[in-house]
C-alpha cells in the first residue's frame, strides 16, 4: 500500500483559530467554485424563453424607469451626461454591489441543507457568488460600452484612460464591502431570521443614500455630509468620474470608505470563520 | 499499540454538547420570550420537548466521551438506537460541525455521504450533476472526467444522462447519486444509511462495490445503519453506541446480537423497566413505567393467533386523564411492524398502578419480536404526546409453521384470499 496516498492529514479539535481562513483548502476546491458560478447562470435561464437575454432586458427596463421617474419627473439631473448612459452605468455598478450583499446575506440559510450534509470550505460559496455577480456586471457593461462609444464619437462624453486601472480596483473595493456586509448579515440571520426580511428593504434604502440615480454634485448641506459618510458613495462617484469623465471625488470620503471596507471585510471573514464551524447546530 | 501509519482515524475523548431550550434558529421574538421566561423562573415556552435522561438542565451531550481507532481498509459498522449519537459522530468526522471537547485525527481524504444526492440540482442534467456532486464531495474536475464513463455505467442511467434530473424516477436519482459516491477517490468513506433507499438489486450492487473498494483499493468505510442485514453483509467490525458512548466494539455479528438482544433473553417473562432512559422530562407527566410481566406463560413463546397477556407496573405522581397505552411491535432488525393502542383511561389519583393488557397477536406468524411500550396522550389528528415510553421493553417469539420463512413470506399471514370464481376459458 503506497504511503504517499495518505499524505493528507487532518486534525479536528474543539479550538479554532480566529484568522485561519483555510485558503489552501479553498484553492483545492477551485473546481467547485467554477461549478457553483456556472450553476448560478445555467439554472436561472433554464425553461425561460429569452434565456440570457434577460441579463440585458432587466437593466434596460429599470434604467428606462429611472429615466422617467428621476430624470424627467423629479429632474434630479445627471451632471450634464446623457440620461440613458448615466442610469445604465450607475445601475450596472449598483446591481453588482447589491447582489454582493444580498446573495452573500442569504448564503447560510439557502445552503443549510447542503452544509448539513457535506463538508467543503464554506468560503467557496461567497467567492463564487462574487464571481457570478462580477460576470453579470461585465455582461451589462457590454451595453454600457456600446452606448458610451456612441457618445464618445459624438464628442459628448470623455472617458479618462485611468478607468482601465480604476475599474478593477472599484470592483474589488465594492466586492469586499458587499461581501463583508453580506456575511455579517448572513451570520446573524442563522440566529435571527427576522434580519433576512430587512435586507431587501435595507439595500433599497442604501441605494437612495448613494449617488446612483442622482449625481453627488446635486446634494448639498448636511445631506451631503451624510452621503459622503456612506462607504458606497466614493466607489460609485469615482467610477463615473473615470468612465464618464464627470464626478466629484472627495479625498476624505475615499479614505473613510477604504477604512470602513477593510474593517467590514475583516469582521465579516472572522465572523464567517467562527459561525461556519457550528452553524449547523443553530440553524 | 497501533502504529500511526496503519491508522485511518483516531478519535480521542470526543464530546459534543447541544444546548436545548436556548437553541437558535428562531426569531428575535422567541429569543426574547425565552429570556423573559428564564428570568421569571418559568419553563421556556420555546424549549424542545426532550425524550432523554441525558437532558441535564439545558445541556445535552450527544456524544459523551468517544474513543475510537479505525485501521486502514477496515469496514466499520456503527449501530445504536435513535439518539445514541451515531449521526453526531459521523457529522463530527465529516467536519459538518465541530466538537465541544476532544479531538479527531484523520489520515487521508475523507468523503461523507450522509444523504443521497447532496448538491444535486433539479434543473441540471445527470452529467452536470455528476460534476457538481463530485466537486462537492471533494473531487477535482480532472478526476471526475477520468471516472465519468465508469460512473455513468454504474448508475445505469444510459441515455438519460443528458436529461435534467427532475425527470428521473427516484430510483434513477439514487443510483446516479450513489454512482458518484462509489467512485470517489478518497481513502475514507462515511455513509449514513444511504443504502436503505433504492431497489434490492441495486442495494446488492452497492454493497458489493463497497466491499470491493475496501478489499482491493484499501479504502476505509464507516457505515451507519438501522438495517442489520446490510451491516452484517458489509462490515467486518462493528461498534454499538448508546447514550453518546461506545458500549461494544468488536465482531459485527456479536454487535448486532448485543444491540438487538440487549438485556432481553429468549423466553424471558419478567422485564425490569426501572432503568429505561426514554423518560420524557419535557412534559413531565410524573409517570414512570417500572416492570412488565408476561402472564399465563412460562416462556414468551406463542402460536400464531394467540393473545399475549401482560401486566405492567407503573407509578404516577400526578393524576392523568385521557391517556392511552401503546405497544409498538418491531422485528429483529428494529423495523416497526405495527402498533396497538388501548382506549383512553383515567388515572384519577397518584400512586402505583397495575395495568393488565391483552395484545392479540393476530396475523403475526413467525419470528422474534421486540416491543416498545408507553403511555401517551392521543392528540387531535392522530398524533401522540409521549408521557413515558420504554424502548424495547420486552420480547416474545411466535412459532409458526416450520416451513414459514420470514425472509420470503414476511411476518404476517394475511387473511385468506377468496377465489370468487373459477371458469375454464378455453380447453386445450
Amino acid at each position: 500500500m503506497a504511503t504517499e496516498a495518505y499524505k493528507s492529514y487532518t486534525k479536528i479539535t474543539s479550538k479554532h483559530r480566529l484568522l485561519d481562513l483555510k485558503l489552501g483548502e479553498v484553492w483545492a476546491y477551485r473546481d467547485l467554485i467554477v461549478l457553483f458560478t456556472k450553476r448560478s447562470f445555467s439554472v436561472s435561464f433554464k425553461q425561460t424563453i429569452l434565456g440570457p437575454l434577460w441579463l440585458f432586458i432587466n437593466p434596460l427596463l429599470s434604467s428606462l424607469m429611472y429615466m422617467l421617474v428621476f430624470g424627467n419627473i423629479a429632474k434630479l439631473g445627471t451632471d450634464g451626461l446623457p440620461q440613458m448612459l448615466f442610469y445604465l452605468s450607475g445601475n450596472a455598478l449598483w446591481g453588482y454591489f447589491s447582489a454582493c450583499v444580498t446573495k452573500n446575506a442569504s448564503t447560510f440559510m439557502e445552503n443549510a441543507p447542503l452544509f448539513g450534509k457535506v463538508y467543503f470550505p464554506r468560503l467557496v460559496l461567497p467567492i463564487s457568488n462574487i464571481l457570478a455577480t462580477a460576470i453579470r456586471f461585465f455582461i451589462q457593461m457590454i451595453m454600457v460600452v456600446a452606448l458610451l462609444t456612441y457618445y464618445v464619437i459624438l464628442g459628448v462624453v470623455h472617458v479618462r484612460p485611468v478607468v482601465i486601472l480604476l475599474l478593477p480596483a472599484i470592483l474589488i473595493w465594492l466586492g469586499l464591502l458587499g461581501l463583508g456586509t453580506g456575511i455579517i448579515i448572513s451570520s446573524l440571520t442563522t440566529k435571527y431570521r427576522d434580519l433576512g426580511v430587512l435586507v431587501s428593504f435595507g439595500i433599497q434604502l442604501w441605494m437612495y443614500g448613494t449617488p446612483v440615480v442622482y449625481p453627488l454634485s446635486r446634494v448639498e448641506g448636511t445631506l451631503r455630509i451624510l452621503v459622503l459618510l456612506n462607504p458606497a458613495t466614493m466607489p460609485m462617484e469615482l467610477y463615473r468620474w473615470a468612465l464618464l469623465g464627470v464626478g466629484t471625488p472627495v479625498a476624505w470620503s475615499i479614505v473613510l470608505s477604504l477604512c470602513v471596507t477593510a474593517f467590514v471585510a475583516f469582521c465579516g471573514l472572522v465572523l464567517f470563520n467562527k459561525v461556519e464551524r457550528n452553524f449547523m447546530d443553530t440553524v | 499499540m497501533e502504529t500511526e501509519s496503519s491508522l485511518a482515524i483516531r478519535v480521542e475523548g470526543l464530546k459534543k454538547q447541544y444546548r436545548l431550550g436556548s437553541i437558535g434558529g428562531g426569531t428575535l421574538r422567541e429569543s426574547l420570550q425565552s429570556w423573559w421566561a428564564k428570568r421569571r423562573g418559568r419553563e421556556d415556552p420555546n424549549s424542545y420537548i426532550g425524550f432523554d435522561a441525558r437532558l441535564i438542565g439545558q445541556k445535552f451531550w450527544a456524544l459523551n466521551g468517544v474513543d475510537l481507532e479505525v485501521k486502514r481498509g477496515e469496514r466499520l459498522g456503527i449501530i445504536g438506537a435513535n439518539g445514541a449519537g451515531k449521526s453526531t459522530l459521523l457529522k463530527l468526522l465529516s467536519r459538518i460541525t465541530g466538537p465541544t471537547e476532544g479531538q479527531i485525527e484523520i489520515w487521508g481524504r475523507i468523503s461523507s455521504m450522509l444523504e443521497v444526492g447532496t448538491g444535486f440540482h433539479r434543473e441540471l442534467t445527470g452529467r452536470e450533476n455528476i460534476f457538481m456532486n463530485g466537486a462537492i464531495l471533494g473531487m477535482t474536475k480532472a478526476e471526475i472526467t477520468e471516472r465519468l464513463d465508469d460512473i455513468i455505467a454504474f448508475s445505469e442511467a444510459g441515455e438519460f444522462i443528458d436529461t435534467p434530473v427532475k425527470r428521473y424516477s427516484s430510483g434513477m436519482f439514487v443510483r446516479l447519486a450513489f454512482a458518484v459516491a462509489a467512485h470517489l477517490n478518497s481513502e475514507i468513506m462515511i455513509m449514513d444509511e444511504v443504502l436503505a433507499v433504492g431497489d434490492m438489486a441495486f442495494q446488492d450492487k452497492c454493497l458489493t462495490r463497497m466491499r470491493q473498494a475496501a478489499d482491493d483499493e484499501g479504502k476505509t468505510i464507516l457505515y451507519v445503519s438501522h438495517n442489520m442485514e446490510t451491516i452484517r453483509r458489509l462490515c467486518d467490525r462493528c461498534v454499538v453506541m448508546d447514550q453518546g458512548k461506545i458500549v461494544y466494539d468488536g465482531e459485527a455479528g456479536e454487535a448486532i446480537r448485543m444491540y438487538m438482544g440487549s438485556g432481553l433473553a429468549e423466553g424471558q417473562v419478567v422485564f425490569d423497566l426501572s432503568e429505561h432512559t426514554t423518560n420524557n422530562k419535557g412534559l413531565d407527566g410524573g409517570l414512570r413505567l417500572l416492570e412488565l410481566r408476561i402472564e399465563g406463560k412460562d416462556e414468551a413463546r406463542y402460536q400464531p393467533g394467540e393473545t399475549l397477556r401482560f401486566r405492567v407496573r407503573f407509578r404516577t405522581e400526578t393524576p392523568l386523564f385521557g391517556v392511552s397505552f401503546r405497544t409498538v411491535v418491531r422485528n429483529e432488525t428494529d423495523t416497526p411492524l405495527g402498533t396497538s393502542w388501548t382506549p383512553v383511561m383515567d388515572l384519577a389519583e397518584p400512586g402505583m398502578y397495575l395495568l393488565t393488557a391483552e395484545l392479540p397477536l393476530g396475523q403475526l406468524v413467525c419470528g422474534t419480536f421486540y416491543c416498545d411500550i408507553g403511555f401517551f396522550y392521543p392528540l387531535d389528528g392522530g398524533g401522540n404526546m409521549v408521557i413515558d415510553n420504554a424502548r424495547r421493553a420486552f420480547r416474545f417469539e411466535v412459532v409458526g409453521p416450520r416451513n414459514w420463512r420470514a425472509g420470503i413470506r414476511g411476518y404476517l399471514a394475511l387473511p385468506e384470499s377468496t377465489a370468487v370464481s373459477l371458469t375454464l376459458e378455453n380447453s386445450l
